[in-house]
């Protein structure tokens, strides 16, 4: 720190360096916000097509000549590549499912996501690629004594450049007032004669675009990689949040702030980095919840439809519960040891994701980043026995406790927020929870895990621990359930339908949303205790986006209104991916197409469909 | 020009209108009177197809419209005008205009910024200001402007005096005839027999999704037994 301070002149090379990598984080984060501003559609895939943009720069500059003009006709031709491809995601996918609700466009995205991961992995392989450096551009330049690389100062000015170009598209030119008026209200403005149709796949073609442009310039700095998309997604929520969704220039400046922090992070703090930038969220947020330039988001209108209240089914009968524990009981006798395995994991995950829809459902509070409790419940058994031996019941007692108060502190900071802004949130939350995990080698081991965590004595045997599995997860679903038609659910729920009535009738709703969140929290990390000693290790994948997707997955699988779909939706999920992977290398691939299908013919999810079905009968 | 034949419409399982029918000539000038929930936005927004109607039928210049989406119908030459205003508050006042700007079309008035901002004098030296930091009756001056500049030949006014101080009501009245005059035909929605008796031609009266009373709006303001029946509060 202080030879830092000694020498400016190293700091402002730092400084630099954390200005070139604002740009791709701006390019990339602005295509989000104009994306979403206008549709609505919170796209995962985003960082899909920023890695797309990397590959096909990447295959586009070995065939082009190394000359300026060969690289950076490269580098626009790649950008122009994926916007063609976002066309038609947008003209075959998005298009269909513009009047579904949020989260099944969210998953619907998420399986471009996965579509794309095995496309990508089959075209270009599972090894990183590094890019030509820019013709022209090789050498470094001399700054104040210091080498500072020449191409890196071109991206310093590409970022303002584009934030420059997007400003006069957005007030000089009729279709840029048309977004940003349908960024407000886009009911109005196809009240008004403007085709909104159109307008969706324009804006999802230019998002795209500058996606893909931002992963194209990555290419000479930084290795073409499988890891990318996701990676990136999380680095881009934090600067939409941050910035405030849908303001451009706010994207900008907390590009510039989260890179500068990043350069800054890395010299001083190494350790530590990833946390640091989501310290910085964290502190912004507490003095503006809506990000720097943002504003609450008003909700966009829609007539007719979807006005309707949303019911919440108690179809679900706590006796015909009882009934399938006891019958599941009675497999412990009659499998074998791996469908004991698999059996034993899908009761863990319908616990995970029962707990998820306890916030999602009946809260109306979508996460993103639920496998952070997951996690935290999984690494606080881990490394209570990893340090002191303890006994598992005192493992299965910790995770819920730690993951319950780590829910206790993130929830405050969520539940000032609301819809999509609350789940972005979760997100990188759980990304810090991530990058602890995996940065913290002499604790967790980082990479490599905890290993060791088995069962006590006991419950040793597959037959004793699926038992065991069975009273906890079972138990605390019906507890959930209890507690969903309990006053306390009944409040949680008013507050979901109309929360300036709730508070009206004397419901301390932040309370009430608060608690919620970290029971959720509470019950995900029991889960995440239960995984922990059935796998006998613990990873930072735990808390990985992927995982955090799937929980997801679950819920929205068996529907979100009641709260047999998270369990349904959890079977189907593990069998899903069971087969799926051992019938085919491509199971990404797969399972991204097989949720697209679903999310097309089943928008209200596969149990909420049933019921439909159940009530247009009756 | 005009004419819905028993519409039904919902929101979500709420029955909003009931076999509603009405018919409105060129030119002409027809209030849809009723109390706060009697369904005459809904009417309206069913009209320029923001709530398609589930059943009924609506024809425009001889052509069916329901069931087409908003910006179509839009586009046939029919201007909704919201009683919310919904004005987009980011974009300045010009801008405002811009959004609604469609090609002029033959046998109705084409409307430019210019011609609009003699309209509303007001609105001219707001031209640059943004939407949000104008008053309440600039904002409902610029939500009429702005469908104007879509050049329609029927404007849906959802409860234009609602909210407005007297001075601007009679604004108001004056320019709908302004618009009468320009040979528009406008189907405007009151709760305000007052102002309605200003420019309107005809009323209709709707109560729980159904039309209730027809008549001049002569034979309207004579007749007190409906106005208590189904008008006053």
């Amino acid at each position: 720190m202080e030879a830092f301070l000694a020498n400016p002149e190293q700091a402002l090379v730092q400084l630099l360096t954390g200005l070139a990598g604002a740009s791709s984080l701006f390019l990339v984060a602005s295509g989000l916000s104009i994306i979403f501003g206008v549709t609505r559609i919170v796209n995962f895939a985003h960082g899909s097509f920023y890695m797309l943009g990397a590959f096909i720069a990447y295959s586009a500059l070995e065939h082009l000549p190394r000359t300026p003009l060969g690289f950076w006709g490269g580098v626009l031709a790649a950008a122009l590549a994926v916007a063609a491809i976002g066309l038609v995601v947008e003209l075959v996918l998005l298009r269909r499912i513009y009047r579904a609700p949020e989260l099944f466009q969210l998953l619907a995205t998420f399986g471009v996501v996965l579509v794309v991961q095995d496309i990508a992995l089959a075209v270009w392989g599972a090894e990183d690629l590094l890019g030509p450096r820019a013709p022209g551009l090789r050498g470094a330049v001399t700054i104040l004594g210091q080498p500072f690389p020449a191409y890196d100062l071109v991206l310093v000015f590409i970022g303002p450049a584009v934030l420059g170009l997007l400003m006069l598209l957005f007030h000089a030119t009729r279709w840029g007032v048309l977004v940003r008026a349908a960024t407000q209200d886009r009911e109005m403005v196809q009240a008004l004669g403007v085709n909104q149709a159109w307008l969706f796949t324009g804006v999802f073609a230019l998002g795209s675009f500058l996606a893909g442009l931002g992963g194209a310039l990555q290419v000479p700095r930084e290795a073409a990689s499988l890891h990318m998309d996701l990676a990136i997604i999380a680095e881009v929520f934090v600067v939409v949040v941050v910035g405030g969704l849908g303001s451009i220039p706010g994207a900008f400046l907390a590009a510039l702030l989260i890179a500068v922090v990043h350069a800054f992070g890395i010299v001083i703090f190494p350790k530590i980095t990833l946390a640091l930038i989501f310290l910085v969220m964290a502190v912004v947020l507490v003095f503006r919840p809506y990000g720097l330039l943002g504003r609450p988001l008003a909700p966009q209108r829609a007539s007719g439809d979807a006005l309707a209240a949303r019911g919440y089914g108690k179809s679900d009968y706590p006796g015909l519960g009882l009934a399938v524990i006891a019958a599941l009981a009675l497999l412990a006798f009659a499998g074998g040891d791996y469908a004991l395995t698999v059996l034993t994991e899908i009761l863990i995950l319908a616990l995970f994701a029962a707990s998820l829809h306890f916030m999602m459902g009946p809260g109306g509070m979508a996460s993103f980043g639920h496998a952070a409790y997951f996690g935290l419940g999984a690494y606080g058994a881990a490394l209570l026995v990893k340090y002191w031996a303890a006994p598992m019941a005192l493992g299965l007692l910790a995770a819920p406790l730690a993951a319950g108060f780590m829910g206790v502190v993130f929830g405050w900071f969520c539940v000032r927020l609301s819809g999509v802004y609350l789940a972005m949130l979760t997100l990188a939350f759980a990304q810090i929870v991530w990058s602890i995990a995996f940065q913290w080698v002499e604790v967790t081991g980082g990479d490599n895990g905890v290993l060791g965590v088995w069962p006590s004595e006991w419950a040793h045997a597959k037959e004793a621990y699926y038992l065991l599995a069975l009273a906890l997860c079972g138990a605390s679903i019906l507890l959930l359930r209890r507690m969903i038609f309990a006053p306390f659910g009944f409040a949680l729920r008013a507050g979901r339908d109309s929360p300036l009535r709730a508070e009206a009738t004397g419901i301390d709703l932040a309370l009430v949303q608060r608690v919620a969140f970290s029971i959720a929290a509470a019950f995900a990390g029991l889960a995440g205790g239960l995984f922990a000693y059935a796998t006998g290790s613990v990873f930072p994948t735990y808390i990985s986006i992927s995982r955090s997707v799937d929980a997801l997955l679950m819920v929205l699988l068996g529907g979100v209104e009641t709260l047999t779909g998270p369990v349904i939706g959890a079977a189907l999920f593990v069998g899903l991916q069971e087969q799926l992977a051992r019938a085919t290398e491509l199971w990404r691939l797969l399972l991204g197409l097989i949720i697209i299908l679903l999310v097309l013919a089943f928008p209200q999810g596969i149990a909420g469909a049933a019921q439909r079905l159940v009530a247009r009968r009756a | 020009m005009l004419s819905l034949a028993r519409i039904d419409a919902f929101y979500g399982r709420a029955h909003i209108l009931a076999g509603v029918s009405l018919a409105l000539a060129k030119g002409e000038v027809l209030a849809l009177l009723g109390r706060n929930g009697a369904g005459k936005s809904t009417t309206l927004k069913t009209i320029i197809g923001l709530v398609p109607p589930a059943s009924g039928e609506i024809l425009f210049e001889g052509r069916r419209i329901d069931g087409l989406p908003p910006n179509r119908i839009a586009q046939l030459g029919i201007g909704w005008v919201p009683e919310d205003r919904r004005i987009f508050t980011d974009l300045t006042v010009t801008e405002n205009l811009e959004v609604g700007r469609q090609p002029p079309r033959e046998d109705t008035p084409a409307w430019t910024p210019e011609r609009l901002f003699a309209l509303f004098p007001n609105l001219a030296e707001l031209r640059n200001r943004s939407g949000g930091r104008i008053s309440g009756g600039e904002q409902q001056m610029l939500t009429i402007a702005r469908t104007l500049m879509g050049n329609p030949k029927l404007v849906l006014l959802d409860e234009p005096s609602e909210g407005l101080a007297p001075k601007v009501v009679e604004q108001m009245a004056e320019t709908i005839l302004a618009l009468k005059r320009e040979g528009l035909a406008i189907l405007l929605s009151e709760q305000n027999l007052h102002f309605a008796r200003l420019v309107a031609d005809r009323a209709s009266i709707i109560e729980k999704g159904r039309i209730r009373y027809e008549g001049t709006m002569d034979a309207l303001a004579r007749d007190a037994d409906v106005q208590r029946e189904y008008l006053s509060a």
